[in-house]
């Protein structure tokens, strides 16, 4: 317990993969929501790059952790543009609003 | 050690908490908020396990930038006064298999963290490994911008793509608004701005009616 090792990281990573995958069907509220889950699921990826390349002395995980950050980044802003430009068509981002292609 | 692993459980449990109040808080204010909250613990636990610039980097563009444009659009939409219910309302069909699926993934990524053992030289044969003379953002400038500079450039380009991906999806082009057109300026000729007048004296001018 006292130990921290590797196997405490990627279980802490584990658990927020567990709650954004949860977000994302729990969520009836709005798209936000959903967007905001998929950072916390690219965030656990980070916890878990991260982890393996602090314990493993290799540098290279710290490398892509910074290209998915820039990666999240540029998602979120392209999400919430579409976000913004639905709410200005249709007035609501209710996800049971969203039914446009019969899905 | 001790300190260590106070902190990381502190840090840790307040991720999870925050993930959790992410997704089931009611309003959308405090979603964002406790997106901000997770964001900042989990960077903290970054900067504690060793990887000092990438935690500062989560703080200041996660929290500094992506966190604040969440909270902008949520200050836009007026989403605050939406039925903020969950269960009430339409019967909905797929929690229960999302919760299938998001259960059996976490039974998965639990059997792969705990029954898995790795071979001794597997953490020892990397390549780039970490100088611990130098300072983690020295380390990381060093290799990025020499061995990773195509992966650096096209994180440059992903971020310009989204940027103007953005512009051209919230641009409107908007009637009765007086802007300049630099064209109609520059193309006018003295023959149609300027007249000559020949005025005579103790007449005074008409200026056409």
């Amino acid at each position: 317990m006292i130990e921290i090792g590797l196997g405490h990281y990627l279980t802490l990573g584990a658990i927020i993969f567990f709650l954004g995958v949860i977000g994302i069907f729990l969520n009836r509220k709005n798209v936000i929501v959903i967007l905001m889950s998929v950072e916390l699921i690219l965030l656990s990826v980070n916890i878990n790059l991260i982890s393996f390349s602090i314990f493993s002395g290799d540098l290279l995980g710290q490398i892509f952790t910074m290209l998915i950050l820039t990666v999240a980044a540029a998602e979120a802003a392209i999400g919430l543009a579409i976000i913004v430009i639905f709410y200005r068509n249709k007035g609501s981002i209710r996800v049971e609003d969203i039914h446009e292609m019969k899905g | 050690m001790l300190a260590h692993a106070v902190f990381f459980y502190f840090f840790s449990i307040l991720a999870i908490f925050s993930a959790l109040m992410v997704i089931t808080s009611r309003s959308t204010v405090n979603s964002v908020f406790f997106l901000i909250l997770d964001f900042i613990s989990v960077g903290c636990l970054f900067i504690m396990v060793g990887a000092e610039f990438l935690g500062m980097i989560l703080l200041i563009v996660y929290v500094g930038a992506v966190a604040v444009l969440f909270l902008f659009v949520v200050m836009m939409l007026n989403v605050a006064q939406q039925k903020q219910s969950w269960f009430i309302g339409k019967k909905s069909t797929h929690i229960p298999s999302g919760l299938i699926v998001s259960v059996l993934i976490f039974l998965e990524l639990l059997v792969v963290i705990g029954g898995w053992k790795y071979k001794e030289n597997v953490m020892s044969s990397s390549n780039l490994v970490i100088d611990q003379t130098i300072t983690n953002t020295h380390s990381i400038g060093s290799v990025m911008y020499t061995d990773y500079i195509l992966y650096f450039q096209l994180s440059g380009i992903i971020l310009l793509l989204s940027m103007v991906g953005a512009i051209i999806l919230t641009y409107r082009k908007r009637e009765n608004v007086k802007s300049q057109s630099y064209l109609k300026q520059i193309s006018r000729e003295r023959s149609s701005s300027v007249v000559l007048k020949e005025v005579d004296f103790n007449k005074g001018v008409k200026i056409d009616d």
